[in-house]
């Protein structure tokens, strides 16, 4: 099968999201489709697959034009897509989610849809139970779900946006692996959509690249991540470091002594810890793996059902969200929309929100500070734009803009999720401008990358339980990824 | 069993039956993602207008059958105008629909008191019993469960159904999906919005006849004030304590009237020194602590006593999670 793509364009208001965009995609070769925050790339796979129609512009399928409205449409004419976060229902189970979509009368077919979904999943070494309920899998099993259910309705190409993201290392394994056979055996075509660059040089055939809405190049693989980082941004970037300074003798700034968290799912049993000001302290493991229960308690949010807590040696044991952060906390949640940023108010009345404390708000004030503000962290938006329109890159340096400047502790949730790597280095820079001030900083990811780069130590997170790497300097990628797997018992250190 | 016992047991089935055809309604619509918080008030204003058009077609033919089915479709029609304009605030005109719906169930209740003056203590046409041959011969469950009239064979027959078409059929996915995760119906070709009006509409007139089932049957004719006022409300949170399930809406809906009318046979017995108003609030307040029960970790604490094939089960029955879109718009794109 054969895809080509004629002056496709795009807007959305005065944004050119797709600036009349040529390409072809081959049957039986993986395509990464590069690009940085805001350069099309999602907003062109979704015109593909059906999501959103064009403004203008063609699709040829086979050298036949092709008009499709919906999802549904475009699955018929072969192209599927898989979302970053898959569309599956949680409340049904996985059989239920596999044959909802597909053609046929009101009786359900369980018998033979489970048969061809063990026949699918078996064959790329997938594991799903059809019984069990949606919201019991990892978002790895999920997406494994939503690829057999796209193949059973005959899908020839495949369309993954960030893919790995919250996925183990071993199911990035298989999910290449599965990639690969679409496309050599079946001779699939596959595109993939992702900023992580190894990915793309480990998985692609060639790459096309977006920036502002239009192509701006195309390659064949292998290339250096060097060459794509060139084409993405037009320009080299320095790989960013970070100089680890001696920490001996430096003021204790977070000691946790023996205690227990208690999450919904598990819990971690009796953690102790000592973090000096400073420190960088990263922390690994799948999404739900307990590393939120300990961000969540640095942060006053989550009580110790045993044990204590002391900040800068005050004992916080059982204080409140609002005493933690009197005391010196900053906590930024990966949910921005949700937890750290308030929908519906403009970026002057976030500011307002922290800087004036007197029961009369002076607006002129606020809309001054906050002009500095948006100077400052160069957020594209203006005092008077609402949070939620702005991209996820500016919301992100809002919330810098709103932490304190001199805090004890930073506590940070994927404090880079889904920026690109400019933006992510950025964002960093920030982050160490106030570690300098004498912050410590606890932050999870799940970019391996980003813990070794950043991490003094790391703690690594498996269903509960607590690994130290006491040295992030001294691991690797894949030791890190086998840790997140579980594998704690290999590791002698 | 005592002949007593069973003909109480009977009469809790026979006045459970509206709360359990409005808790049916009502799931078939959140379960579609849309809450119709008009319950109460559609169910007062449909036993009146069911029961006045019931008043009319007896004068006008003199057939009682033919009276009864007048009735009940007028009680249905009324209520499932409320629900389409529930649906027609909360979907095409963006209104929230917990305004709506609250807005609604006023103005039909305030409506129906000012209409129904007139109607007051009138005599009506009313639904007999019809015993269901062989089966209402069987000792004990014959004489409760099927010596009742046609609208609580009905129930039954409606209890399976919904619970058939939601988990058993293609269009029961489409059902629950779009009440789960709209995006992902949508993405799978499902006509979110259409189907969210479908079943507001087939739901309110399933309200519609619960009001009809108070006034041509349960609680013939019409008292002022309505005494079916508050069984909207109670409806509503018999959904909440069914978990959205038509198996335990019912059963939460015969919990209920049992509690009813364990209260009115205490309150009836002459030598028990508690305040008529407690023992009237007592299936209120019961209701409430099954609610804290089912809703708190206690639950789960009895389940880890049961072997685990039983647990997983028992896990699966007793989950109580709102439909995840429940209350919110849907646009496509």
């Amino acid at each position: 099968m054969e895809i080509e793509l004629h002056h496709i364009h795009k807007r959305f208001g005065p944004v050119h999201a797709n600036n009349d965009v040529n390409l072809t995609f081959h049957g039986g070769r993986i395509v990464g489709i590069l690009g940085e925050n805001g350069a099309g790339k999602s907003t062109l796979m979704k015109i593909l697959s059906g999501y959103q129609p064009a403004d203008s512009g063609e699709i040829h399928i086979d050298g036949q034009r092709v008009i499709y409205h919906g999802t549904q449409q475009a699955i018929q004419h072969g192209i599927g897509m898989l979302q970053q976060d898959p569309l599956d229902v949680a409340a049904f189970t996985v059989l239920e989610n596999f044959i909802y979509g597909q053609p046929g009368g009101q009786q359900l077919p369980r018998k033979a849809a489970a048969e061809q979904l063990s026949t699918i999943s078996r064959r790329f070494g997938f594991e799903l139970d059809p019984d069990t309920p949606c919201y019991h899998l990892s978002i790895g099993q999920r997406q494994q779900l939503e690829i057999v259910r796209l193949l059973a309705l005959g899908v020839k190409t495949l369309i993954l946006d960030e893919p790995t993201t919250g996925i183990s290392a071993e199911q990035k394994q298989i999910l290449f692996d599965a990639l690969r056979e679409l496309a050599t055996k079946d001779g699939m075509s596959v595109l993939l959509v992702s900023h992580k660059l190894e990915d793309v040089i480990a998985l692609c055939h060639e790459v096309a690249v977006l920036r502002a809405g239009r192509v701006v190049g195309a390659k064949e693989m292998p290339a250096t991540t060097r060459q794509l980082v060139t084409l993405m941004f037009g320009q080299e970037l320095a790989p960013q470091t970070r100089t680890r300074e001696n920490l001996q003798g430096r003021p204790e700034a977070v000691r946790l002594d023996g205690v227990t968290l208690r999450g919904k799912r598990l819990s971690v049993e009796n953690l102790s810890l000592s973090i000096r000001a400073g420190e960088v302290i990263g922390l690994a493991g799948l999404d739900g793996s307990g590393q939120e229960l300990l961000l969540r308690a640095c942060a006053g949010l989550v009580k110790p059902a045993s044990g204590r807590l002391y900040l800068g040696g005050h004992d916080m044991t059982g204080q409140s969200y609002r005493q933690f952060l009197a005391q010196g906390v900053a906590f930024g949640a990966a949910g921005r929309l949700e937890e750290g940023l308030v929908g519906g108010l403009t970026l002057t009345e976030h500011i307002a929100l922290i800087t004036e404390t007197n029961t009369v708000i002076d607006w002129g004030r606020a809309r001054q500070h906050t002009a500095d503000q948006i100077k400052l962290y160069d957020v594209r938006g203006r005092p008077e734009s609402r949070i939620e329109t702005l991209s996820g890159g500016n919301q992100q340096r809002m919330l810098m803009a709103l932490m304190p400047q001199k805090p004890l502790l930073l506590v940070l949730e994927q404090p880079t999720r889904g920026l690109d790597v400019d933006s992510a280095r950025w964002i960093w820079e920030q982050l160490f401008t106030r570690q300098a001030t004498g912050a410590a900083m606890v932050f999870s990811t799940p970019d391996l990358d980003e813990l070794v780069t950043y991490s003094d130590r790391i703690l690594v997170f498996y269903s509960g339980q607590v690994y130290e790497v006491k040295d992030a300097t001294r691991t690797t990628i894949d030791e890190l990824g086998r840790l997140i797997g579980g594998h704690f018992e290999e590791q002698t250190q | 069993m005592n002949e007593q016992l069973i003909n109480i047991l009977a009469g809790i089935v026979a006045t459970a039956t509206p709360l359990v055809i409005a808790g049916l309604g009502e799931t078939i619509i959140e379960r579609a993602g849309v809450v119709n918080l008009s319950l109460d008030g559609s169910i007062t204003l449909s036993a009146l207008v069911g029961f006045i058009a019931a008043l009319a077609a007896q004068a006008a033919t003199g057939s009682d059958a033919v009276a009864l089915l007048c009735g009940l479709l007028a009680a249905a029609l009324t209520s499932a105008v409320i629900a389409f304009i529930v649906a027609l605030g909360g979907i095409t005109l963006r209104q929230d629909q917990v305004a709506v719906g609250f807005v609604l169930t006023m103005l039909a209740a305030d409506i129906a008191q000012f209409i129904g003056q007139p109607y007051t203590g009138q005599l009506g046409p009313q639904i007999l019993i019809t015993p269901i041959p062989i089966l209402s011969q069987i000792p004990i469950i014959g004489p409760i469960l099927f010596r009742q009239t046609i609208l609580v064979y009905f129930s039954y027959v409606l209890m399976i159904g919904l619970w058939y078409w939601m988990f058993r059929t293609r269009g029961g996915l489409a059902h629950r999906a779009i009440g789960e995760r709209p995006a992902a119906a949508f993405a799978r070709g499902t006509n979110v919005n259409r189907l969210r009006y479908f079943y507001t509409i087939l739901g309110g007139a399933l309200v519609g006849v619960a009001g009809g089932a108070y006034s041509l049957s349960v609680k013939a004719g019409w008292t002022t004030p309505p005494n079916m006022s508050g069984d909207g409300w109670i409806a509503l949170a018999i959904v909440i304590f069914g978990g959205w399930h038509p198996f335990r809406v019912a059963l939460g809906a015969y919990l209920f009237a049992g509690l009813r009318a364990l209260a009115f046979a205490v309150q009836s017995s002459p030598d028990i020194g508690i305040p008529v108003v407690l023992l009237n609030a007592m299936p209120w307040i019961l209701m409430i602590v099954t609610l804290l029960l089912v809703s708190s970790g206690s639950i789960e604490r009895l389940l880890q006593i049961l072997p685990r094939s039983v647990q997983k089960r028992m896990r699966n029955f007793l989950r109580a999670e709102p439909p995840a879109a429940l209350g919110t718009r849907f646009d496509p794109e």
